[in-house]
């Protein structure tokens, strides 16, 4: 399931529409992830405050957009562009890939309220793609 | 038996209660089947699903969406007892219709998306859980048959 160029194009296209907005956007899907999904509150237990405005939610979640903005950048690549942050994720914060896949149910789910006319699904399935792709590419180094 | 709050009830009641069956029905399906290909497997007697534009003007595909989004009155009417409510459906999924219950997910995902598409900011993360936890006893249900 790789990324056809047309599909690299809707997602650059696409994100930059979230480049404006990556604090509300990560941080309304880290909330819903440990609201929703309550068992990657496990990976958090260092946070006093899970609430959705807290200053580690704001912080996490504009972490991850902009990490994910990156990642847009170097689409062409994503093994070889993000193998800093996927020895992170491996030997470091060791986060089971599964929870990738929760988390971009989750931000797919705010791209949906935050653009319900342009969230159409040719976007969603190139969107879905590169997230599955750059989950991929983060657990590279797992083992 | 699956334990259900008084916010938990009200919320299903007030969504499944009040939805617009024929759009959101036929683009929870139409987006499945354009995101996920692979399941337009079981829609080889549907007509044309050559494109998106195809898929999202098939008036079969928007049918058959509604009609799926039926089958979840059954869940939300009788949320407490829901696994003996599915065991026709189920079986017909399994015996006769041959469906990989991983599909199950795949369209409630869609589902959500569609539902977080519609309602907007209204569908918070609360609001989130509780759908998702409705969809996940409905889909376990409706797994139960197979073997």
């Amino acid at each position: 399931m790789s990324l056809s160029d047309k599909d690299k194009d809707t997602v650059r296209l696409f994100w930059a529409k979230v480049a404006g907005n990556t604090e509300a956007v990560g941080s309304n899907a880290v909330y819903r992830m440990l609201t929703v999904y309550p068992q990657t509150k496990t990976y958090f237990a260092h946070w006093k405050d899970l609430s959705s405005g807290s200053v580690n939610v704001r912080k996490h979640g504009k972490t991850i957009v902009n990490g994910i903005g990156e990642a847009v950048a170097k689409i062409d690549d994503l093994q070889k562009g993000l193998l800093s942050l996927s020895e992170l994720h491996a030997f470091q914060l060791r986060v089971d890939p599964t929870n990738f896949k929760i988390l971009n149910h989750c931000l797919l789910v705010v791209l949906a309220i935050t653009f319900p006319a342009e969230f159409t699904p040719e976007n969603h399935v190139a969107v879905d793609k590169f997230l599955a792709a750059l989950a991929r590419a983060l657990s590279d180094k797992y083992r | 038996m699956v334990e259900w709050t008084d916010f938990e009830r009200q919320t299903i009641a007030d969504i499944f209660g009040k939805i617009d069956y024929e759009t959101v029905g036929a683009a929870a399906l139409s987006r499945t089947l354009i995101v996920y290909p692979w399941t337009q497997r079981y829609f080889g007697n549907f007509g044309n699903l050559y494109n998106a534009a195809a898929i999202k003007t098939n008036p079969l595909i928007a049918k058959h969406g509604t009609t799926i989004v039926h089958g979840l009155d059954r869940a939300w009417k009788n949320l407490d007892n829901i696994k003996e409510a599915y065991t026709e459906l189920s079986v017909l999924h399994s015996e006769k219709i041959h469906v990989d219950p991983d599909n199950f997910r795949l369209f409630c995902d869609c589902l959500t998306i569609t539902l977080a598409a519609q309602m907007g900011a209204d569908f918070n993360a609360d609001i989130q859980a509780v759908v998702q936890k409705f969809l996940v006893v409905v889909v376990a249900a409706l797994g139960r048959q197979y073997h």
